[in-house]
């Protein structure tokens, strides 16, 4: 008698944990700018530069920025614009540029263009930024410039500061984006400041790992690797492990090509960050 | 084999109460393990036990090869050999059923009380694989079925209080057997606050609550045809654990079966039985009635299992054969969520257990051929298919942080081999038995990630490319009886190769705030222990008798360190005076001082003691009607003391008065 309700359970159960749940690859569109959120539209004239990014607004530290070109006359977009840009921060005394990519084509796509741009600082109410496009369609050259708003990232995904050198250098998270438990690709993008206006990026430097949870008694994790120079797509990589979701310290060290500590010490109990760190929640 | 012809004589013999008076007088603390599984009453509380309503745990102390390790007053984990829950198999009526805690604060046997049971088959080493792979041995929790006896409606009650701890308990029980058909059910409650420790010291945080339900029921198909379902539902709510940093706001199991037996004498096959079971754990640990922690923290786990038998008696001249097919499928998941101190950083989560599935089958078939008169010998082996497959992405990669080029499935395959050879005569016995057996690493060895061990302060972590565990094993006991007097000894002898143990791993920071360093698990290359024991009975007249034990035991491993968890030299002496209808028995328990302690594996030198129990019954008849009345004094001397199987040294129960009575209607 009690078979008539058991077998059911059990079938039940059997089955609804049996089930996978992989999702299947959604299909690609037309919309080349699926999955992205505007950020901003820059209007010269009979062209509108529109910026995109997956979160549809920037912030300091690394920005990954799609753009594509419209043809206001005709609402459609360039497929052949050949583009660089310069964002600059208003200081009262000054103005300074950040360290930022050329500007490519997405190779799958027609109309879609590429780039990055890592803001190392922005005034608290977003303000102080301004970014100058310039294309050229069709062998003109048009140039617009723009004020655009930078909020301030909660957590400390860039840093810029004097290495023992003398020299001053940026720092930025660029991966994980997603971080997740588990061992992570961890990329670093580090960059020298040249002067006001250049940030080229530093080559063959090294930098040390040794993420903690400053929530969990300073514990650390294990199979973490040092960052090391990656010159195809000149970023620092390496593995980051994350045993928990939560707040995680990233403690750097950086050093030059002869091993000298530019910036950065090691975590032992008396000493228990570095004063080179990026920062992480998830 | 032998212990279903007992029970089976002992279930037809169920009417004739008075026959069985002798199993109120059960001089258990000094029988030997084989000799727990004889006495089959119908109900383990009412007739077995010195206390009516002691718990299965306190139960299972009582017996000779059997210690109970303590985490507080409620579900204590039960040690064979020396060796505990990873190394032996437990299953309630052949089911296997896995618990939810990455801390072993729900060993199978909390999950069902003494009202649901008939009894519990204890057997050591290799002997205990008739249900799985094992190294230690095997517990079996057999529940009590009722028979088609036409009796009609039998209730009995059962009230017990012990005042340490201010100690409640209430059963229930109803029985309606008829020709056809049988339906009985049975509940209990249990309430207790803090006990006491010896010089009236409050142990906090050892209070506990649970209730346990059960139906059975039975049907006869035909002659030979029957079909049975149990269900069992078990709660425990407000479960401190004194010597662990926290305690349990849930620990809940249900437990359901459906079994086709078929019965014939006639024909070789005796009995072809055949279950199809399933069982879901839900567990969750909790802090918040400590004052002072670290970090707040959840961790729940979950156990769910699907399994059958099929079980089948063969009698062909002198061969006696079981052969037991059986399977099952289980998925373990524990998480853990830690709550920042600091509420601008989010909360912290990972999984323990990785949601680990865990599939098996395997064929088991012993072989007991009747020489002569006085020799038995008996074989039995165990194949197994054993295939674990991590199903939680998370957890598959926060255990690849540790083992980069982990997969996600391992397969195994398990021999366990086993052959005993019996000599008897009227006045002395001797058993001589060896086995080779293999086991399988638990879920926690296997893949537990960051599990915190109080007894040594460490954090666990996992190792899925253990090895099989293998142990080599001899056993041999013998009784002699001259006149009134029976003298034993019995002893084992493993030889446990690959012994899986925590090892120190340095280059791992703890996650635990406070631990001391971080174990992987791993393998000795071998580990050894062995124990033996003395017993010995007098019987004065036909009321008076004495019984006494001594035992030995001894572990260490292939690093020259002792093993943890290695009982002491212990020693029991009673005295027994019964009636029909009275029996006392006073009792004298003690461990020597534990000097082969274990400081790496985080132990230290537990002293000796001694402890008084004084155990009273009555039995009165009111028409046909039966009273069971069971008191006495535990602990007379109100002694503070810790045994070695108490973690973390917590101390036990100080001087307690307790008092059950049963009251039968048939």
């Amino acid at each position: 008698m009690k078979l008539k309700y058991i077998f059911p359970i059990i079938f039940i159960t059997l089955f609804t944990t049996a089930c996978s749940t992989d999702d299947d690859e959604s299909p690609k569109t037309s919309n080349e700018t699926e999955g992205l959120i505007k950020i901003q539209d820059i209007v010269n004239n009979n062209q509108t530069i529109e910026l995109y990014s997956k979160t549809g607004a920037f912030q300091t530290g690394y920005n990954n920025v799609n753009i594509r070109i419209k043809n206001n006359n005709d609402q459609t977009y360039f497929e052949n614009a050949s583009i660089s840009w310069m964002p600059i921060m208003q200081m009262p005394m000054m103005q300074h540029s950040c360290p930022h990519s050329t500007i490519s084509k997405v190779s799958d796509k027609k109309t879609l263009y590429t780039g990055s741009v890592i803001y190392q600082m922005t005034n608290t109410d977003g303000s102080g930024w301004s970014i100058t496009v310039n294309y050229s369609i069709d062998n003109v050259d048009y140039t617009v410039t723009e004020t655009i708003s930078v909020s301030q990232a909660e957590k400390q995904n860039v840093t810029s500061f004097m290495g023992s050198d003398d020299k001053r250098y940026i720092v930025a998270l660029v991966e994980p984006l997603e971080p997740t438990i588990g061992i992570n690709d961890m990329m670093v993008g580090l960059y020298k400041m040249e002067n006001m206006m250049s940030f080229p990026a530093v080559e063959n430097y090294k930098i040390m790992l040794d993420p903690r949870m400053p929530g969990m008694g300073n514990h650390s994790s294990p199979n973490n690797t040092n960052l090391s120079f990656n010159a195809d797509d000149a970023m620092y990589h390496g593995n980051l492990s994350l045993t928990m979701t939560g707040y995680w310290f990233l403690n750097l060290k950086l050093l030059n090509g002869s091993d000298d500590i530019l910036k950065g010490e090691d975590v032992t109990e008396q000493n228990e960050k570095s004063s080179l760190y990026l920062e992480l929640e998830f | 084999m032998k212990h279903l012809v007992y029970i089976g004589i002992c279930c037809f013999c169920c009417h004739s109460f008075f026959a069985q008076q002798d199993t109120l007088v059960t001089a258990k603390d000094t029988t030997k393990l084989s000799q727990i599984i004889l006495v089959a009453q119908r109900k383990l509380s009412n007739y077995r036990q010195k206390k009516t309503l002691s718990s299965v745990d306190a139960y299972l102390e009582k017996s000779n090869q059997v210690t109970m390790i303590k985490r507080g007053n409620y579900a204590w984990e039960p040690s064979i050999n020396n060796m505990v829950s990873d190394r032996l198999n437990v299953t309630i009526n052949g089911m296997q059923i896995f618990g939810a805690c990455t801390d072993k604060m729900d060993p199978i046997t909390s999950y069902v009380d003494v009202s649901n049971l008939k009894q519990i088959s204890v057997s050591s080493g290799q002997e205990g694989t008739e249900n799985g792979h094992c190294i230690g041995g095997s517990i079996d929790l057999q529940i009590a079925a009722s028979k088609f006896n036409n009796s009609g409606l039998k209730t009995s009650t059962d009230l017990g209080y012990e005042t340490n701890g201010n100690y409640k308990s209430a059963g229930l029980d109803l029985e309606y057997s008829g020709d056809k058909f049988y339906l009985t059910t049975d509940g209990i409650f249990r309430k207790s606050n803090n006990y006491s420790a010896g010089g009236n010291q409050e142990v906090l945080y050892s209070q506990f609550q649970k209730y346990n339900i059960s139906l059975n029921g039975g049907y006869k198909l035909s002659t030979n045809h029957t079909i049975e379902t149990h269900i069992i539902y078990d709660k425990a709510t407000d479960v401190g654990y004194p010597a662990l940093p926290m305690d349990v706001s849930l620990a809940e199991a249900l437990i359901t079966s459906a079994t086709h037996i078929y019965k014939n004498e006639l024909t070789t096959i005796k009995s072809l039985e055949t279950k199809l079971y399933f069982n879901t754990i839900t567990h969750i640990m909790d802090d918040t009635k400590r004052p002072d922690v670290p970090i707040r923290m959840d961790m729940p786990g979950w156990s769910d299992t699907y399994g059958f038998y099929t079980k089948a008696t063969l009698k062909e001249n002198k061969h006696n054969i079981l052969v037991n097919l059986n399977g099952f499928y289980n998925r373990s998941l524990a998480e853990m969520t830690m709550f920042s101190n600091d509420t601008s950083q989010p909360d912290m989560f990972m999984h323990t257990w990785p949601d680990v599935r865990t599939l098996y089958s395997g064929l088991f078939v012993k072989d007991n051929i009747a020489l002569n008169e006085n020799e038995t010998i008996s074989a039995g082996i165990r194949l197994g298919y054993h295939k674990n497959k991590i199903a939680n992405k998370l957890g598959f990669n926060s255990l690849r942080i540790f083992y980069p080029k982990l997969e996600d499935t391992q397969t195994r395959f398990l021999t366990s081999l086993s052959t005993d050879y019996t000599y008897k005569k009227e006045n002395w016995n001797a058993v001589f038995g060896i086995g080779y057996g293999e086991r399988a690493p638990t879920v926690s060895e296997g893949y537990g990630n960051f599990l915190f061990n109080s007894f040594d302060g460490y954090d666990y972590i996992g190792n899925p490319n253990l090895k099989n565990e293998k142990a080599i094993e001899i056993n041999a006991k013998t009784n002699y009886k001259f006149n009134t007097i029976s003298l034993g000894i019995e002893s084992s002898f493993f030889h446990i190769s690959n012994y899986i143990i925590g090892e120190i791993d340095n280059s791992i920071s703890p996650m635990t705030i406070g631990a001391n360093g971080v174990r992987v698990y791993n393998a000795l290359n071998h580990a050894s222990i062995f124990n033996i024991y003395f017993n010995s009975s007098i019987d004065f007249s036909n009321a008076f008798s004495f019984n006494s034990s001594i035992g030995y035991n001894y572990g260490s491993g292939s690093n020259n360190k002792n093993l943890p968890l290695i009982k002491p030299f212990s020693y029991l002496a009673e005295v027994n005076y019964s009636t029909a209808k009275f029996n006392a028995i006073l009792q004298l328990e003690g461990n020597g001082n534990q000097t082969k302690y274990s400081p790496f594996y985080g132990e230290d030198e537990t002293l000796s003691y001694t402890v008084l129990n004084l155990n009273l019954g009555n039995v009165a008849y009111i028409n046909h009607n039966k009273l069971i009345f069971k008191y006495g004094i535990e602990n007379i001397l109100d002694t503070n003391y810790s045994t070695y199987a108490d973690w973390n040294n917590i101390p036990r129960q100080g001087r307690n008065f307790y008092m059950n009575a049963s009251f039968i209607v048939f």
